[in-house]
């Protein structure tokens, strides 16, 4: 896998996972600003599968490939799921689900990473 | 006919949140803290679900009892996400049942799991209390039984006024 963009992605779930959980705790809904912050994080997600098929297409596979398909499936099913479930509570519990949905997709692509590579495949490529 | 209109307009003052306002806008399980509780346990549903079944379609043989207390976990947080979604007296009992099953398979399976450690060679969600899961599985069922006793009660002290009027 490209480095770089998992950690690109976990940072960037991260920080809007916090941002999410911040809002929570001044006692804010989901606005305009955690929703952006949520596409990027999307965006990142959406170049990882992108990276990832053209990685796999150029002949490295994954050590445990079932596992790797299926992290990276719910890498991105993760935050659209949770943006529709957080808007249906315009409260302060709305950015909280938010905030768990964020940090959830980063321990998704910490799991990719380990899947990918758990003895090293990936440094041949 | 006038006393009628009477009685109702009055119930609807009284009631600041019964079950027909509560049927449009959802449960009151699933709502406030409910909602992030809802998250969590779809998230494990997710999660419980998808490692069991890549787990007994490749290497069943490897660790049989694991596996399959995984897939009956998997089963119990599904039952659970969905009973602590939907409104209703029955869905609140089916997600007692769950929480408490929840509970109780998680400290059966991690006492277990640490007394005969032979028997779990690989790890089960709930093997050792959910280590492997940053222990959220024994917290999770505690946090929702709290939640569903808390949630009953203030539905309780909702519906009394509405109960009280509505029969003199």
């Amino acid at each position: 896998m490209i480095d770089g963009l998992a950690a690109a992605s976990i940072a960037c779930a991260l920080v809007a996972g916090v941002a999410c959980l911040l809002q929570t705790w001044r006692d804010r809904a989901v606005g305009v600003g955690l929703l952006a912050a949520a596409g990027v994080v999307e965006a990142v997600l959406l170049a990882q599968v992108i990276a990832a098929i053209v990685v796999v297409a150029r002949g490295s596979h994954a050590d445990q490939p079932v596992n790797f398909v299926l992290y990276l499936i719910a890498s991105v099913v993760a935050l659209p799921v949770g943006v529709w479930w957080s808007l249906g509570d315009r409260s302060r519990w709305g950015s909280g689900v938010l905030g768990i949905a964020c940090l959830a997709v980063a321990i998704i692509v910490v799991r990719l990473g380990q899947v990918w590579e758990s003895t090293g495949g990936s440094t041949g490529g | 006919m006038e006393a009628q209109v009477d009685e109702t307009r009055s119930v609807d003052e009284t009631r600041p949140a019964g079950p027909a306002e509560r049927g449009r806008g959802g449960s009151r399980t699933a709502g406030g803290p409910g909602r992030i509780l809802v998250t969590v346990y779809a998230i494990f549903a997710v999660a419980a679900c998808s490692r069991s079944a890549v787990q007994i379609s490749t290497e069943f043989d490897h660790a049989r009892l694991a596996y399959l207390l995984s897939a009956f976990a998997a089963v119990v947080y599904v039952v659970a996400t969905v009973a602590l979604a939907r409104p209703g007296a029955a869905w609140h009992r089916v997600a007692v049942a769950a929480c408490a099953t929840e509970l109780a398979g998680v400290l059966a399976v991690g006492t277990a799991s640490v007394v005969d450690s032979a028997a779990f060679p690989d790890q089960a969600v709930w093997s050792n209390y959910g280590s492997g899961y940053l222990f959220i599985p024994v917290i999770l069922p505690v946090l929702g039984l709290t939640w569903l006793r808390r949630s009953a009660a203030r539905e309780r002290v909702a519906d009394r006024p509405a109960r009280e009027s509505a029969n003199p």
